[in-house]
């Protein structure tokens, strides 16, 4: 029988990281010279207390849904993509071709176009890195690594050479035609006549597109035949070929679904929010993507909760940066222990747990 | 006489579970003990508290008389305990010599330690008969070899009890006489040797004194002389127990699988099977015997779809096209109606982190009648037919959701016999069906395997026991160096007769 209950090892467990996490950060807080109630207050209330708040958070969440269920996805398959960062780039130069040089009618027709084109184009670049993984044994890890920076410069090139718009000094494209902008929060909340709420908030449809993607991968991996061999494939090797599963094609299947997720997260900072391509858009959700994985044990729900918590972080953390003396990189140190204390050492608070259980059974028993 | 190990009232848990419950031994000095038990029966634990690794919950430990306590394995060693694991601890790349004093080094310098050890060696090899070259690299010598390396270790280390911990698992017949030879030669010395194992012709052979142990209790200790196979068997299960196999003489038919010519080379471009050519017909079962790495896993690998080769396959008549079988062929094998219970069922058989229900349709898992539509598996379905099999073929417990992990070796083996006989296959490849299971489940096993023949299927069985190999079969080949050595009745043959053909020597000279 396994030690602990279910629900402990995907909630207690995490919650208690994010604990210890909390408390170090109080400390970090108290050695500048800020108090952490105050700051705390700070994040909770710019977040959690103003329709604002929330439109800002849960665009943040939506990039990190994204890019934590691709990590997820290839966590299945005993693969580490941290290659989300490029895919992601190379995602959003899909969705600014598909907006540019489309003409859509509507905006339900463009996300749907965009969404397409994004997932197009992160596929192919995870697909570059998976191929070499899967033929010729490239590690996966130092690929995808590679393909960020080629993402970059590939980025980089295409909009000074390419989109730039003539006479232009800034390295972005034109704008989106009026007709993809997606409906904002704010846009949504005023049909039902809320036209304050949300105010200025770039948190749009495509959160709901993320929510869509959770409840797919979600079937994907514990319902299809499909996930069942990414699954078997990333528990044992020998297992999954004695199976007749073909590694090869399980590799390149879940780094492309990886790649695809990643892409897809363009539509959110894209088209959704910045209705342009610029360079460095992705601000480092790529890489939040492998701590909300970590921490959602790569399972969509806790994908979605991870990412809200992280969300959360991002707009708390810009917050205090706008109010008091923390620094906005605090946030990310602040991130960096939940990543130790989820990921990392999340046995030192599993080992206790369990040993707690155990006695717990000796008891009844 | 004083014995020379005393245990009283040992208990050891792990969490809910009792591993050893008051167990007593007591052994003179200069005596072979067996301990015999089924798997989980608490043996390993028992050596572990008395080499250091776990400590005792309750109990005591009087070593020549002395009462003592074994915090760690430095303290067993200081008071003379030693002990061959089942899986050797030896450093590959190291030399025999380094080996051995590697934890044992007499100072910084590491040249006075080897020169010492190297004629202490000389003194042990002449004095017990135990010769190796000290100089010889672990990774280049056999694995009989390396298990006097690790006999060698503890005697460096002035064992005088002896702890071995299932000797003969990986040893052929001959090195396990080998190895018997020198535990007695030990045992003249006046050393004293506790023998782990599951078999109980080995208790028989060589021991002086055996203890049965069941569910963490020791249920008996007897003078080897006063006891029988059967005996020992009923004492282990705790019920009477077949050890032969009951079964009618074969009524082979039509050929199922035809072998000609086959042939396959590894990735390192060594040939591992050479013009192999063989024939299972329906209604027999086919054994091939061989010392483990003798090209029978390649075999294997060949037919079951994950190694390429070259030759002819025909399974039902129809030729299988080994030229795209580089892997992923198994599941087009399977609905021609080839099943495959592999050698190795925690690396291949089993997903050890999957549940016992995914684990039922593995390899299986497209097939129509595991899918609810075109895109998602019938997950309730498959947990209530597993269930249901796991009824069947006594699996215990019958908890479709358990993890296979926790179940015993035995029950995870039968977890892939009923996945794999339940399809009702026409061939059934079996890779050693009862290896690391208890004596219960193999008497279970043997049985559905019979059953299968008497269904008038094929079977083509892989083993490196020998007593399985001659109690199952209707035919016996032997494999050696990737070829088929020669065929033999088991009515008609020996031990000593395959055992020969199994190391190599020709067909006439074995006549």
């Amino acid at each position: 029988m396994d030690i602990m209950p279910k629900w402990v090892d995907i909630i207690v467990v995490p919650f208690i990281s994010v604990l210890i996490a909390a408390v170090l950060s109080a400390l970090l807080i108290i050695a500048i010279g800020e108090s952490p109630i105050a700051a705390l207050n700070l994040m909770i209330e710019g977040t959690l207390f103003r329709s604002a708040g929330w439109g800002y958070m849960l665009y943040y969440t939506t990039n990190f849904i994204f890019t934590g269920l691709a990590v997820s996805v290839a966590f299945h398959a005993a693969l580490f993509n941290i290659g989300g960062e490029g895919q992601a780039m190379i995602g959003g130069l899909g969705v600014a071709l598909v907006c540019l040089f489309i003409p859509w009618p509507h905006w339900t027709l463009a996300i749907i176009g965009a969404s397409i084109g994004a997932a197009v184009f992160g596929m192919v670049w995870a697909g570059l890195p998976a191929y070499l993984q899967a033929k010729r044994g490239s590690h996966i890890v130092i690929t995808t690594i590679m393909f960020n920076f080629i993402a970059a410069g590939v980025l980089n090139f295409f909009l000074v050479d390419v989109l730039k718009p003539k006479g232009s000094m800034d390295p972005a494209s034109a704008n989106f035609p009026t007709t993809t902008h997606l409906p904002t929060f704010q846009d949504m909340a005023s049909i039902f006549g809320f036209e304050k709420a949300f105010r200025s908030a770039p948190a749009n449809v495509s959160f709901f597109i993320a929510i869509l993607a959770c409840a797919a991968v979600w079937y994907l991996i514990w319902r299809s035949p499909l996930g069942y061999e990414i699954r078997a494939l990333g528990k044992s090797g020998p297992a999954a070929r004695y199976a007749g599963v073909r590694p090869v094609k399980i590799i390149m299947i879940a780094m492309m679904i990886s790649g695809a997720l990643c892409g897809m997260m363009a539509i959110n900072t894209t088209q959704g929010e910045s209705e342009r391509l610029i360079l460095n858009f992705t601000e480092g959700a790529g890489f939040i993507g492998i701590a909300v994985a970590l921490m959602g044990r790569s399972h969509p729900f806790g994908v979605l909760l991870a990412a809200l918590l992280f969300g959360f972080l991002y707009q708390g953390g810009a917050e205090l940066a706008l109010w008091t003396k923390i620094p906005r990189e605090l946030i990310v140190v602040i991130q960096a222990l939940v990543i130790l204390f989820t990921g990392a050492l999340s046995l030192m608070v599993r080992a206790p747990l369990e040993r707690f259980f155990m006695s717990l059974q000796k008891a009844k028993a | 006489m004083e014995p020379a190990i005393e245990l009283k009232k040992i208990s050891k848990s792990f969490g809910p579970v009792q591993a050893n419950k008051d167990i007593n031994i007591s052994v003179m000095p200069g005596t072979i003990h067996g301990i015999i038990g089924e798997n989980g029966a608490g043996k390993s634990t028992l050596m572990s508290i008395l080499y250091g690794f776990y400590k005792a919950d309750a109990g005591e430990i009087f070593v020549d008389g002395k009462k003592i306590s074994i915090p760690d394995s430095q303290a067993a060693i200081a008071v003379g305990i030693g002990m061959v694991f089942q899986h050797f601890k030896l450093v590959e790349n190291f030399s025999v010599l380094e080996n051995i004093v590697l934890g044992a080094e007499s100072g910084a310098l590491l040249s006075p330690s080897l020169s010492k050890a190297r004629t202490e060696l000389a003194e042990l090899a002449s004095e017990y008969e135990l010769n190796v070259d000290p100089d010889a690299i672990i990774e280049d010598i056999g694995v009989g070899m390396q298990q006097r390396v690790e006999i060698l270790k503890a005697l460096y280390r002035k064992a005088n009890i002896l702890i071995l911990d299932e000797p003969t698992g990986v040893l052929t017949p001959a090195e396990a006489d080998q190895l018997f030879r020198i535990l007695k030669r030990l045992r003249e010395e006046g050393k004293t040797i506790i023998l782990i194992t599951h078999k109980l012709r080995e208790i028989m052979d060589i021991t002086d004194t055996v203890s049965v142990m069941r569910q963490g209790e020791m249920t008996a200790t007897l003078k080897t002389d006063d006891t029988s196979p059967e005996d020992l068997a009923e004492l282990m299960v705790g019920r009477k127990v077949l050890l032969r196999v009951d079964k009618t003489p074969a009524k082979p038919t039509d050929p199922v699988l035809e072998i000609q010519n086959l042939s396959m080379v590894d990735d390192f471009g060594v040939k591992r099977l050479k013009n192999i050519n063989l024939t299972v017909k329906a209604g027999e079962i086919l054994g091939i015997a061989g010392v483990a790495g003798n090209g029978q896993s390649e075999l294997l690998q060949v037919l079951g779809g994950y190694s390429a080769a070259t030759g002819v396959i025909k399974l039902n008549g129809s030729e299988i096209d080994l030229s795209t079988s580089v892997s992923g062929d198994g599941q087009a094998r399977r609905a021609m109606g080839m099943a495959h219970v592999p050698e190795d069922r925690q690396r291949e058989g089993l997903i050890m982190d999957f549940m016992a229900w995914e684990n039922a349709v593995f390899g299986y898992h497209r097939e129509k009648s595991n899918q609810a539509n075109r895109f998602f598996m019938d997950n309730n379905a498959i947990r209530k037919e597993t269930e249901e099999k796991m009824k069947r073929f006594d699996v215990r417990p019958p908890n479709p959701k358990l993890t296979a992990k926790n179940f015993s070796g035995g029950n995870q083996q039968k977890i892939v016999l009923a996945r794999e006989i339940e399809r009702n296959p026409d061939l059934l490849l079996v890779g050693q069906p009862t290896r690391g299971v208890d004596i219960g489940a193999i008497e279970f096993i043997h049985q559905q395997i019979v059953a299968l023949r008497d269904q008038g299927k094929a079977i083509l069985l892989i083993s490196v026991e020998l007593d399985e190999i001659l109690s199952l079969s209707d035919r016996v080949l032997v494999m050696f160096d990737g070829e088929i050595m020669g065929e033999r009745q088991p009515e008609n043959t020996n031990e000593k007769e395959l055992g020969l053909l199994m190391a190599g020597v020709s067909e006439e000279f074995a006549q």
